[in-house]
């Protein structure tokens, strides 16, 4: 499996990080080195196999419906980076 | 006095009830060790010597006062990535490294429940991401052993902390043998217990598959007595096990006569150092000599695979989990750009480090459209094929023992451009993590001078199993408690 630069943008830009051109090479060539050592999977013969997602046999776990208290609002706000009137500020999504 | 630092925690308990001396003079005897020796081995990122000493004073009333428990003024070390209220976590990444937690995550409080003392928080690979500690922003940790030499990772500092006597029993994280691995490579005992036998309310998450927290220490006794604190149902955590944890320390000094033992096959390959073969093969002779039934002649061919499962489906919620590092609600934030986006790329950019990077593009790549079926679903398939090994060798076996390294600590900057190779650590320990199954490291020798581990993997809930194989063993090794001269 050889990522392309391309590749490598597309999926940074899918992840949210900016890279530098030579952050773009080097990950394309690691990340190429590692989906090969990942090949051998594609041999191990998994048909009628059920995925695992979870070790455990829990599912759907549910809490009672009850109201309970939360952290102050302060307490949530106290390490945002912007913040105003008891909101968090960011920049407009919408241009 | 001056030595205090040297004691197990159990040992200690005995000297504090025993009123020989206070928790205050224990603790300070610690900080003096951490004084000595921090700038050489850098276990923690944050120290937190004034809150430990006011925890230590209010474990003395407690002591005079005949409530106390096992750990109550018993120093200990926490994981960079375990929440602590109004401590500094950072989980060792640039994009955390001014995050001061609102909430107490499930096991610090147990800790302080219990009254144990919090020396500080401990050095890790960022995100819990790395198995040598190199990939901490705050730069490496260092085996106490041999100062040149990798702690191992991700848990490196908290292992690093209880060899270089920083601390008497500590926490880590264990998504891929982070625990484990660092613990053999320091000469520790270290539990990843069953997933979902230990809440990680307060956790931050890396493989919300695979994470779990387990304690370190300097002998099974110590990990037992942490694993008592921490253990159980916690509804703020929908993945943990309903049912109640039973006493781990009944588990210590029992018989292993009759044990059976699986070591299967597929763990003495190439790339294992021939010192950590001996040291192993001497170990299996040693539960052999307790009475246990050695089963060699045995398979667990999936095991190869196991590393391929790991390294998709750990960075695929990787990728998931670390989304919410937008620069939006906490944590570092570049709005510098012009736009939203702009700033959430320059943020995430400078934020993390390379290895969490190519973890989050990793696993990115492996959900995205086109290549999920080949790359997660296949991953997901073949967990499901290892597991069932793990189910059918468990039908026969009591536990499993394995080496938990192929080698001892390896040089600092040895592996660390090169991310295969340093995946290649985890081998041994992978499989039991990607089933879920409860694994030990107890120390079992040295080769060249450097600790080598064992590991003993128990079928699910089979803590108290495991534990009382390895207490039998470090029993009659006598490797417990062995630290170097630093």
């Amino acid at each position: 499996m050889s990522l392309t630069s391309a590749d490598v943008l597309h999926i940074a830009r899918l992840a949210r990080i900016s890279l530098t051109d030579a952050e773009v090479d080097r990950f394309a060539a690691q990340l190429s080195g590692i989906l090969d050592h990942f090949a051998a999977l594609a041999a191990v013969p998994t048909a009628g196999i059920e995925p695992t997602a979870h070790p455990l046999p829990l599912s759907n776990v549910m809490r009672a419906d009850e109201v309970a208290s939360s952290l102050p609002l302060g307490d949530v706000l106290l390490n945002a980076p912007e913040r105003e009137d008891g909101y968090f500020r960011v920049r407009a999504v919408l241009e | 006095m001056s030595d205090l630092w040297r004691l197990t925690a159990h040992e200690a308990h005995e000297k504090l009830r025993a009123k020989e001396f206070t928790a205050v003079e224990l603790t300070e005897s610690v900080l003096a060790r951490v004084d000595a020796v921090e700038p050489r081995v850098h276990a923690y990122i944050t120290l937190t010597p004034e809150l430990a000493l006011e925890q230590a004073r209010e474990a003395d009333v407690r002591l005079a006062s005949g409530t106390a428990t096992p750990l109550t003024g018993i120093p200990v070390g926490v994981k960079d990535l375990i929440v602590t209220k109004g401590v500094r976590t950072t989980a060792a990444s640039r994009i955390l490294e001014n995050f001061v937690p609102p909430y107490d995550s499930h096991v610090y409080e147990q800790v302080r429940r219990a009254g144990g003392v919090m020396i500080g928080k401990t050095n890790m690979d960022e995100f819990a991401m790395g198995s040598s500690t190199e990939h901490s922003a705050f730069g490496p940790s260092r085996n106490p052993w041999n100062l040149d030499l990798v702690p191992g990772g991700s848990s490196g500092g908290s292992a690093a902390a209880i060899a270089a006597g920083e601390c008497l029993v500590s926490l880590g994280s264990d998504t891929g043998g982070s625990i484990r691995q660092p613990a053999a490579l320091c000469g520790c005992v270290g539990l990843d217990p069953t997933y979902g036998r230990v809440s990680r309310y307060g956790i931050i998450a890396f493989g919300s598959s695979l994470d779990q927290v387990g304690p370190i220490g300097r002998d099974v006794e110590d990990v037992a007595t942490m694993l008592d604190c921490i253990a159980g149902h916690d509804p703020r955590d929908s993945t943990t096990a309903p049912d109640p944890a039973p006493d781990y320390r009944h588990y210590l000094g029992r018989d292993v006569r009759g044990m059976k033992v699986g070591v299967p096959r597929e763990y003495f390959v190439a790339g294992m150092e021939p010192g950590v073969k001996q040291a192993v093969e001497t170990a299996l002779k040693t539960l052999e000599e307790l009475g246990c039934e050695i089963d060699t002649d045995f398979s667990l061919p999936s095991t190869e695979h196991a590393l391929a499962v790991y390294y998709i489906i750990a960075p695929s919620e990787a990728s998931a989990n670390l989304a919410r590092y937008d620069g939006v609600k906490y944590g570092f934030s570049d709005r510098t750009a012009g736009s939203m986006w702009e700033n959430m790329e320059h943020t995430r950019a400078h934020g993390f480090g390379n290895e969490v990077k190519r973890r989050i593009m990793l696993g990115t790549y492996a959900l995205s459209a086109g290549y999920y079926d080949a790359y997660y679903l296949k991953a997901q398939k073949v967990r499901t094929v290892i597991n069932d090994e793990f189910a059918a060798a468990f039908q026969k076996y009591d536990v499993i023992v394995t080496p938990t390294a192929p080698t001892v600590a390896f040089p600092i900057g040895s592996k660390v451009d090169d991310p295969y190779a340093m995946y290649l650590n985890d081998v041994y320990t992978l499989p039991a993590s990607v089933a879920g199954l409860p694994a030990i490291n107890v120390p079992c020798g040295f080769s060249e001078g450097l600790p080598v581990g064992l590991q003993v993997v128990g079928n699910f809930f089979d803590e108290g199993r495991i534990i009382q194989v390895a207490h039998a063993y470090e029993q009659a090794a006598g490797f417990a408690n062995r630290l170097p001269r630093l």
